[in-house]
């Protein structure tokens, strides 16, 4: 019994003073990286942009009233005829540029996040259950991932714009569909070797039912992998609903995304008023940077062959 | 089929009756279809353990010990009930597991619990000590909410460990400490009998003492039965009252401790205990054994040890021996032994 | 090329990691010696900084950690500190090292004759038929069967005790003054790590050459060594001739670590019966207080441990760092 009492006893001089949880230690070592942080804060402004674009832009692009062509293609900096200054300059309608990306990039973030999360609700629940079941369930399942990822992306959004038509319900539609693939098969890679575990092995041996081992065991030790997808992916999901409104198929008018900006400023490319494409543009690209460094940090920080 | 009997009555806490474990490698229908054209596909069966009968007493530890591909972990698994057996029967006090239903399964097991290798792999990252240790005696039952606290307590003091660390997460802690956490675990269920699969291989030597004494004095105190699995000899010599030898899927000899170390009788035995190295032999001449350990996918026909046997006849490459008892108590599985 | 004198010659080596989280001394102040043909074991659990020790010798230690002081003469020349052109070509050609991984020596995606053929060129001016010839005689004395054939194999073609022995053979190639051997029969079964102990002994023998074994298995190094080292916390607390050290050690660590192991151990609580444990865990490196580092699980540590023991010679041929060894007659 004494040998137990020195175990306890030194036990405490070992075990660190607080409860240091994962996420203590996962941002400890996110925010290693100057430069992912960086990019955090830089995503964290574009979106607070994004969400409260309709408080803080300095004009409402969309509101007829404010809008003349007077104010039409104004450089950056001009004022408007009651003074005001367009910082970025004017489009083709006389709406201020500042304000049009503001907006824009509220339906695009908005867009491709939602898309993004519904796509991983779908995607995550498929790829568990492929992995947890096996066997045919399984072999049935990543067939139909297969096939749907060999299409491209721009392809398979394509057609089902034709079919369903323009509309904010309609993209999410696609892009969800371009997307949810690709999380079945990261969440079922990650699922198959977290199920091979011995940890799960334990949980088999307590008895605890399936259904308690998938939700409780298995998922939260398939999320690294899955946050990492999703950054990416929503960057990838942006980009691709900018495509689809650039060739103007996607969004409609009324809800103009960064995508539909650039494209509407393309025919004064050739007359040097770059302003009107180029900063949407710019917009888009930052946005798009942003989260991939942000990605990129959290799937080295994530890196399970890395931890201890 | 013969069964390793002990001399001792009564029902064994666990048994096992010409249980095998095949893995076997299902061809998809890609794979189906290239054979349908003529490829040369074959589907893969790995025969991890082939036959075996063993029988743990009640209080007894059993050390079941071999190399890489000799099945024990599988067999470990078997009994712990992670994994089903393709054939045979295992009975748990007298009753066949898989006839069980309802709240006998699940009473069975809880019974048998297993102590995994990796301290590191065996414990959910993600779950405190507390939720790691007490979820499977809330979700059965065994413990209701109010009393949790104080019942984990006394598990975690019980297997060495200060319970103000509960709140804590398995990285905080080191390797021995994280083991001693899975122990908490099988045991905050009340189990009778307990698998240790190389439960101490990856902790240092200085642990491994305390981990061990720590099994010794649970067995004493809580009156456990322990199937042992290890490659070490010198540990499951000092542990264990029974050495069952696997080779290869296959019971190749099983004996009392003190018997099977002092008088070895299958050469696969000989040459493992010969190889051992020994805090007391000082710069000794190595007498190696010839050859791999075949793959378990293509094991050799007849006696699996025969190409590495130095006694090995032509009998041994045709016809596989049976297990059958030497003398009392003693039971081995060599053509050598039939005269 | 080898010298009259030691192969080996480490003084005051200290190999400090400096991470975020503070610095870490994983080698302070080791020093020993091996001579020409000789095998020494370096012996010690996780943390005691055995690894590192052979990582600094090679010059291998990456940043964060780095060698803050001390030398090691290899044939009497200087590593540390030496331009990494002079590093490089003594690496793989005058020392050599084993990794317990196989596959950290050995690239998955060459073949076997391309790998070692490389190393032989690297380091001499030779045909490739030469080399390709020194190639199979290599594996001829680890053992391996058909030699021709098994050159044009790739490594995951063989298990895993044959490719540790493709790695002892591609450490051989050159015919090094010193092999450093890190825990290479630990992941291995007992009857192919009886094969390996058995080629190493003999080349030894054979070759002249000298051999550091980093291991936690004392078994082992009783079998195979003339000298052992044991550290503890970066540091070494005891080394001398293995008889002596195993059947009469004198630092209490040393002696803990013997009572462990249950093997015909005279020590031991005889079958069945509690092993010696010796109490509490390693300590962390970061937040080592000064003084002896195993004063907190020592039986026999008073207010004398709060400073750092020097080495001391209680007997012939015996270093030990104690302030309260073991120096009774009686074992």
């Amino acid at each position: 019994m004494t040998a137990q009492a020195d175990d306890i006893r030194l036990a405490e001089v070992a075990a660190p003073a607080k409860a240091e949880t994962p996420l203590r230690r996962f941002v400890a070592e996110f925010t290693e990286s100057k430069l992912a942080s960086g990019a955090f804060l830089v995503f964290l402004v574009i979106a607070f942009v994004a969400v409260f674009a309709p408080w803080i832009a300095p004009t409402d692009p969309y509101d007829l009233a404010t809008v003349t062509v007077m104010d039409a293609r104004l450089p950056p900096g001009a004022e408007s005829l009651d003074g005001r200054i367009f910082w970025l300059g004017t489009d083709g309608a006389g709406r201020d540029l500042l304000s049009a990306i503001m907006y824009g990039l509220r339906i695009s973030l908005g867009v491709g996040v939602m898309s993004g999360l519904i796509a991983m609700l779908i995607g995550s629940l498929v790829g568990l259950t492929a992995a947890y079941y096996g066997g045919r369930v399984d072999t049935v399942i990543m067939r139909i991932v297969d096939i749907q990822l060999s299409f491209p992306a721009i392809l398979v959004a394509l057609v089902l714009l034709a079919i369903l038509g323009k509309g904010v319900d309609k993209i999410l539609v696609a892009l969800v569909t371009v997307q949810w693939a690709y999380y079945a098969r990261t969440i079922r890679a990650s699922a198959l070797v977290e199920r091979s575990r011995e940890y799960v092995e334990a949980a088999t041996c307590l008895a605890l039912g399936h259904r308690r081992i998938l939700l409780h065991h298995l998922l939260p030790n398939c999320l690294p992998p899955l946050i990492v997808v999703v950054t990416v992916q929503t960057a990838h999901a942006i980009s691709l609903e900018a495509t689809l409104s650039f060739l103007g198929i996607g969004l409609p008018i009324t809800e103009p995304s960064l995508g539909l900006l650039i494209a509407n400023g393309f025919d004064y490319m050739l007359s040097l008023k770059y302003w009107i494409s180029v900063y949407p543009g710019v917009a888009l690209l930052v946005t798009i940077v942003a989260i991939n460094l942000v990605g990129d940090r959290l799937r080295d920080v994530l890196n399970p062959r890395l931890q201890r | 089929m013969s069964q390793a009997e002990q001399t001792g009555a009564g029902v064994p806490a666990i048994e096992t009756d010409a249980v095998s474990k095949r893995f076997v490698n299902t061809l998809d229908l890609a794979a189906r279809i290239a054979r349908r054209l003529g490829a040369d596909v074959v589907e893969e069966v790995v025969h991890a353990v082939d036959r075996v009968s063993i029988r743990v007493e009640r209080g007894e530890v059993v050390g079941l010990v071999g190399e890489s591909g000799c099945g024990k972990s599988t067999l470990g698994r078997m009994v712990a009930g992670i994994l089903k057996p393709s054939d045979g029967v295992i009975r748990y006090k007298g009753r066949d597991l898989a006839a069980l239903e309802g709240r006998e399964a699940r009473q069975a097991a809880l019974a048998v619990q297993m102590i995994f290798q990796d301290p590191f792999a065996s414990l959910n990252p993600r779950m405190r000590v507390a939720d790691i240790v007490g979820e499977a005696p809330l979700y059965h039952g065994i413990v209701g909410r109010a009393e949790l606290s104080d019942y984990l307590d006394e598990v975690l003091r019980r297997v060495g460990l200060d319970p103000a660390f509960k709140r804590r997460y398995p990285h905080q802690f080191s390797g021995g400490q994280r083991q001693r956490i899975g122990i908490a675990r099988a045991l905050a269920v009340k189990p009778e009998f307990l698998v240790c699969d190389e439960a101490i291989a990856a902790l240092d030597v200085s642990i491994q003492a305390q981990v061990l004494n720590l099994f010794m004095d649970l067995r004493q105190d809580l009156d456990l039965t322990y199937l042992f699995i290890s490659h070490d000899l010198s540990v499951v010599e000092h542990i264990s009252d029974r050495v069952v030898i696997m080779y290869l899927g296959r019971i190749v000899e099983a004996a009392a401790t003190e018997a099977l170390f002092a008088e070895p009788n299958h050469p696969y035995t000989q040459a493992l205990l010969a190889g051992v190295p020994r805090l007391d032999l000082r710069r000794r001449v190595y007498e190696p054994v010839k050859g791999e350990i075949p793959s378990p996918l293509a094991p050799p026909p007849g006696c699996h040890f025969h190409p590495r046997c130095p006694h090995a006849m032509a009998r041994c490459r045709q016809e596989v021996p049976a297990l059958r008892e030497i003398t009392p108590g003693c039971w081995s599985a060599c053509h050598l032994n039939d005269g | 090329m080898a010298t009259a004198g030691p192969t080996l010659v480490v003084r005051g080596l200290k190999t400090h990691f400096f991470t975020r989280a503070g610095q870490v001394k994983a080698v302070d102040d080791v020093s020993f010696e091996v001579g020409r043909g000789e095998i020494m074991g370096l012996v010690g659990e996780s943390g005691s900084g055995k690894t590192v020790t052979g990582f600094s010798i090679l010059g291998l230690v990456d940043p964060p950690g780095r060698v803050v002081a001390g030398e090691v003469l290899f044939n009497g020349e200087n590593l540390v500190g030496l331009d990494e052109e002079r590093m490089r070509r003594l690496r793989g050609d005058r020392i050599a090292m084993i990794f317990q991984d196989p596959m950290m020596t050995l690239n998955p995606v060459l073949r076997i004759d391309t790998q070692m053929i490389e190393t032989v060129q690297a380091h001499r001016e030779v045909d490739h038929a030469e080399a390709r010839r020194l190639a199979r005689d290599a594996l001829g004395r680890v053992g391996i069967p058909s030699p021709d054939e098994r050159l044009k194999a790739y490594p995951h073609q063989f298990s895993g005790g044959m490719r540790q022995r493709v790695a002892i053979a591609i450490a051989l190639l050159n015919r090094p003054d010193l092999i450093i051997a890190d825990e290479p029969t630990t992941a291995l079964d007992v009857t192919i790590q009886g094969q390996i102990l058995y080629e190493a002994q003999k080349l030894c023998r054979e070759s002249g050459t000298a051999m550091i074994w980093i291991t936690h298995d004392l078994a082992v190094v009783a079998g195979l060594a003339e000298r052992i080292c044991v550290m503890y916390a970066g540091r070494i607390v005891e080394q001398g001739a293995i008889d002596g050290v195993l059947d009469r050690p004198v630092h209490p660590y040393t002696r803990g670590l013997i009572g462990s192991v249950p093997s015909h151990n005279p020590r031991d609580g005889g079958r069945g019966g509690r092993l010696f444990q010796i109490p509490g865990m390693t300590p962390s490196l970061l937040s080592l207080p000064p003084g002896c580092a195993f004063r907190e699980r020592c039986p026999r540590a008073d207010d004398a441990c709060a400073v750092d023991p020097e080495i001391t010679r209680p007997l012939a041929g015996r270093e030990v760092r104690c302030f309260h060894p073991h120096l009774e007659t009686a074992a």
